[in-house]
């Protein structure tokens, strides 16, 4: 009998993970908050479901829309939503999956370099592989992208303007 | 004043200080020189709202009077506001704007290095967040304030213009009163003034890149810390907080 309910558990905590992590980012739409690590638990007690997100920036604009896909989301698989805003640990762009890499890629979006999370130093540069034909070969055009977490590149072999995921 | 009174007045400078800078920023939105510098400034407006929004929520939750971030930025007034001079001071050219986001968040930089190991575990977790965010504050108005220092006559010149207008307000970054006193005792952040010698020598390796000096000799300007502020903050105020003035408890 106990074995039972901890195998209901089991499958409605699954249930309500799998409705959460099918959310995915307004402005990026091909990676989900699974893929991005933005999604950090999902616990479910009775009906109600607790999900844990963290936001990449403070001030990315995004977060509210997310949290609304999540409740609703969580809403449509039939529990009781709860979104928790959750501040600390600060998110990394480690916790970026390897399938949220590749599909960033495929997107035109250069993945962050995976030297994280230290801050560097004063005038710090990282080299950044263009997303569309790989050559090393970029320049950066400004630190400031189309959104918070990115950053404008361009490739000097393929001409092509790209967005560099900042590693921070 | 208790101890609890003391970290809300503390939290409660430190959201308008970002609030306030940040604001200024956004007014770049749409004029700035060039499309890569009108993402810039923009994006650096938007750290410091969402670091301010952080901090206004957890002062209001301090303050335990059912204030949330809406009411602390929008229905106080001007001298309510407890926002260092130096972050209203208005952005009249790149070299002025730059200079002021340097000086802040070389400030920044060193203050949230500190707070993330603070014994308040709410504020270490923002610094964790906002640490990072900074870095690239510090670098770009690093780069830019290089550019100008090091550039042609006329740019040279308005770097120096802005250094003479806004060093003044500086000293007031560093300042101890009783709330800062009580807050550093509760081991909440580091002594302010324990922080000078390393802003100094920040300051000055990017001027010495820049070909700027660093005032030797000015009039230390404070006040806002204590609502004391310069004419433009009303103004500031008056854009800022327009809708929930004019539509009291409108909502999106």
């Amino acid at each position: 009998m106990v074995v039972l309910e901890m195998d209901l558990d089991r499958t409605s905590k699954r249930a309500a993970w799998q409705a959460a992590a099918s959310v995915v980012d307004p402005e990026i739409p091909v990676v989900t908050i699974e893929d991005l690590g933005i999604l950090r638990d999902v616990q479910v007690e009775g009906k109600t479901a607790f999900a844990d997100v963290t936001p990449t920036y403070s001030g990315c604009p995004a977060v509210l829309a997310i949290e609304l896909a999540v409740e609703t989301a969580l809403l449509e698989a039939g529990f009781k939503p709860v979104v928790r805003r959750v501040v600390s640990p600060a998110w990394t762009t480690d916790w970026i999956t390897e399938e949220g890499r590749s599909k960033l890629k495929a997107y035109g979006i250069a993945p962050p370099e995976k030297v994280s999370s230290s801050i560097r130093s004063l005038f710090g540069e990282t080299e950044v592989t263009c997303p569309h034909c790989g050559s090393a070969s970029t320049q950066k055009l400004s630190e400031f992208g189309s959104t918070a977490c990115k950053a404008l590149y361009r490739c000097e072999a393929c001409k092509e303007p790209f967005d560099y995921f900042k590693c921070i | 004043m208790t101890d609890k009174e003391a970290l809300f007045e503390f939290l409660l400078r430190l959201a308008d200080d970002h609030l306030v800078l940040g604001h200024r920023m956004s007014e770049w939105c749409g004029h700035a020189p060039t499309l890569e510098e009108d993402l810039s400034m923009p994006n650096m407006a938007l750290d410091l709202i969402g670091q301010s929004r952080n901090l206004y929520t957890y002062a209001g939750e301090v303050e335990g009077l059912g204030r949330d971030e809406d009411a602390l930025a929008f229905l106080r007034t001007e001298d309510e506001y407890k926002n260092l001079l130096l972050v209203e001071q208005t952005n009249e050219d790149f070299a002025q704007t730059m200079l002021r986001q340097f000086y802040f968040a070389v400030f920044m930089e060193l203050f949230w290095e500190k707070a993330h190991s603070s014994s308040d575990e709410v504020l270490a977790g923002i610094a964790g967040k906002a640490i990072k965010e900074i870095a690239y504050h510090v670098r770009h108005s690093a780069e830019w304030i290089i550019r100008l220092g090091d550039g042609t006559e006329e740019s040279h010149q308005r770097m120096e213009s802005a250094v003479l207008e806004l060093h003044r307000f500086t000293d007031e970054l560093f300042e101890i009163d009783d709330v800062i006193s009580s807050v550093v005792e509760a081991g909440i952040i580091a002594d302010p003034s324990s922080l000078k010698a390393e802003w100094d020598r920040r300051v000055g390796q990017v001027f010495a890149a820049a070909k700027l000096e660093v005032p030797v000799e000015y009039w230390p300007q404070s006040g806002g810390r204590a609502g004391k502020h310069g004419e433009s903050m009303g103004y500031l105020l008056t854009e800022l907080q327009y809708m929930q003035r004019t539509y009291p408890g409108m909502t999106w």
